[in-house]
């Protein structure tokens, strides 16, 4: 469960502040599949950003299954991030020196898990995500759709509650964001909690909750 | 996150990057390497020196007549006023010291030497047997003096290569005799040239028994009295044994001064030492200017990589997780760069060793020891600020930079 309530985020650029979120207020029911969409600038990566605990809110409140988590320091943060928060970012972000094994194996690394058990569930994200074959491939070996199922298979090797993806089709052409979608969206069927930031409105579509968001406001909110 | 991926990560980036690896590998293995070489010769000079007095008889303490304050200055340069004689009991009266081996009561005088109507002026040397041992001497033909009781002498002698080619020119001077002053000595061995020993050159004496010597300078005194310790670690013992025995001897008062050659060298052993560990240290500016090179590519190596930083974050990677990551590059650059440089030094000396195989290069164990330790203590203190400043980086303007 999500609930942000009145969240302001002002960036200052010289002396000049900038209100990327004017006052965002959003409950987030656990296993819901969202949409966020609207213009460029108007505040929809700044908002996930803060839903994800990669950011902080200039004001307002942030309540994460029930834990006040606006005032947690730096370390505390990685650590909720770690557990309970998964990114897909538009440009993959994976690691180039890695393999996609390794890539996906990063998250369970950084959270100290051991060796025996990380390699029993990289075995079980490879076949989930269909890259048995791709495991020992560099990113650079692979095709950009690819990239994209092992940035999504490294976002779900904690198991956390909630994805979150900032355009992941923004770099794919349509066929293969169509893929992506559909892979990301069996989270969701798993019955986590789905966020997906778009600029396609067909995929945009696809949610069962749909945000717009102008001018660092969410202007509306439907639901089918 | 365990250390042992930290490690393992760590591992992967020096991997990832061969060209910046090798840069800082070279200049950290510059200066072990340094630190070892400079060191090594230091330490070889120094090896070199406590050799080349060690062959000269270490273990020699000297005896002479009169109280000198310049302790430890080499014979002959003594400033004193007219003692009481050191005699031939005085020196026999040694031999109680458990820590002493051998003694030669030595008088010197100056001889007119003569073979016929051949003469010559020589230093002549009173002694006994037990000489020959003490100053390494060795003979050419013949023996030295024989050993029996000092205070009756045989009239035999030893003399110098020159002189016996002077005298007898030429012809055998093995068993023929030979006058000093109104004294006859048959020549029982000439002494193989050995240049200069105790101030004389011995091609040029002439060495008859203590008691001839005594009668021939109509004297009691003792010029010197040699004596060997047992061992290097007994010359303190066997000084100070002397000083006792002369002081009870000669009615409780200190005229006697008893030089060692070590003195000597424990100067030149604290000199050396202090050198090696200066120009060492000097070396190790070097490990200071490899460390500030470290800070630097690890400056650019967080400027550069930037996403994939912002990225870890993002993945739940603490601060400590980030500073340790860097840690452990820079101390895995360090200790590989020490093992290039301590195999680097170790090469330096072989090449020394080879361009002047009398001097024993080794590397002294503290540089051995130091030289890794600093570079490795050096890497991770200039990879402090890189690693915060990793550490500090926002994740989201970290991602977004593309
Ligand atoms: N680090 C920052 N410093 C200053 N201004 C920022 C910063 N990050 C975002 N902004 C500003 O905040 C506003 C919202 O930015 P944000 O990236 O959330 O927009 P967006 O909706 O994701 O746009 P796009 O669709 O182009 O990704 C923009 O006006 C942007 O310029
Ligand atoms: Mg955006």
């Amino acid at each position: 469960m999500i609930r942000l309530s009145g969240i302001e985020r002002v960036f200052r650029v010289g002396d000049e502040a900038v209100h990327a979120l004017r006052g965002a207020t959003l409950d987030i029911n656990d296993g819901e599949y969202l949409s966020l969409m609207g213009p460029s600038g108007s505040g929809k990566s700044t908002l996930l950003n803060l839903i994800g605990l990669l950011d902080r809110p200039s004001a307002g409140r942030y309540e994460l299954d029930g834990r006040d988590v606006t005032d947690l320091d730096d370390d505390e943060l990685s650590r909720v991030r770690r557990e309970h928060i998964g990114f897909v970012f538009q440009f993959f972000h994976l690691v180039p020196r890695l393999t996609a094994g390794e890539n996906i194996e990063l998250p369970m690394v950084l959270a100290g898990i051991a060796p025996e058990e990380r390699r029993q569930r990289l075995a079980r994200l490879l076949a989930e995500y269909g890259l048995q074959e791709r495991a020992k491939h560099r990113p650079d070996q692979l095709s950009g759709g690819q990239c994209q199922r092992v940035a999504i298979a490294r976002a779900m090797s904690m198991g956390p509650g909630v994805i979150l993806a900032d355009e992941p089709t923004g770099n794919l052409d349509r066929h293969t964001g169509q893929d992506v979608m559909a892979v990301l969206e069996r989270v969701h069927e798993a019955g986590g909690t789905l966020v997906v930031v778009t600029h396609d409105g067909e995929i945009g579509a696809r949610a069962r909750r749909r945000l717009r968001m102008i001018d660092g406001e969410i202007v509306s909110d439907e639901r089918n | 996150m365990r250390s042992a991926d930290t490690l393992e990560f760590a591992w992967r980036v020096v991997r990832g990057s061969p060209g910046r690896t090798l840069l800082i590998l070279l200049a950290m293995s510059i200066g072990v390497a340094a630190v070892v070489a400079v060191s090594s010769i230091g330490e070889g000079a120094r090896l070199y020196v406590v050799n080349q007095f060690g062959s000269l008889g270490t273990h020699l303490v000297i005896v002479l007549p009169g109280r000198s304050e310049t302790a430890g200055a080499m014979p002959g340069v003594l400033i004193g006023k007219t003692p009481r004689d050191l005699t031939l009991d005085d020196a026999l009266a040694l031999k109680r010291s458990h820590a002493i081996r051998r003694l030669a009561p030595l008088i010197v005088g100056a001889g007119d030497v003569h073979v016929g109507a051949r003469r010559r002026e020589t230093p002549v040397l009173g002694s006994t047997a037990e000489l020959m041992a003490i100053r390494s001497m060795a003979m050419a033909q013949g023996q030295f003096l024989p050993s029996g009781d000092p205070r009756h002498s045989q009239p035999v002698c030893v003399i110098g290569a020159k002189v016996a080619d002077e005298l007898f020119a030429g012809r055998r001077a093995l068993g023929e005799w030979l006058r000093i002053g109104d004294r006859r000595f048959r020549v029982v061995g000439v002494l193989a040239s050995q240049g200069q020993s105790l101030g004389f050159n011995t091609d040029e004496i002439v060495i008859v028994p203590l008691a001839a010597a005594q009668a021939l300078f109509n004297t009691e005194a003792l010029f010197r009295v040699l004596v060997e310790a047992k061992s290097r670690e007994q010359i303190a013992i066997a000084k100070s044994d002397i000083e006792d025995i002369l002081r009870e001897r000669h009615d409780g008062k200190r005229d006697v001064t008893v030089i060692t050659q070590d003195a000597v060298l424990a100067t030149f052993d604290r000199i050396l030492r202090a050198l090696t560990l200066a120009v060492g240290g000097l070396a190790a500016i070097s490990l200071a200017v490899a460390g500030i090179l470290i800070m630097n590519v690890m400056l650019i190596s967080v400027t550069q990589r930037r996403g994939e930083i912002g990225l870890l974050k993002a993945l739940g990677a603490t601060g400590g997780n980030i500073r340790a990551m860097f840690f452990a590059e820079a101390a895995l650059l360090a200790l590989g760069g020490a093992a290039l440089g301590l195999a680097a030094g170790k090469l330096g000396q072989l090449v020394f060793g080879q361009l002047y195989p009398s001097i024993p290069f080794t590397p002294p164990w503290w540089a051995v020891i130091a030289a890794p330790l600093t570079a490795v203590l050096t890497a991770v203190l200039f990879s402090v600020a890189p690693a915060r400043r990793a550490a500090r980086l926002d994740p989201v303007r970290a991602l977004s930079k593309r």
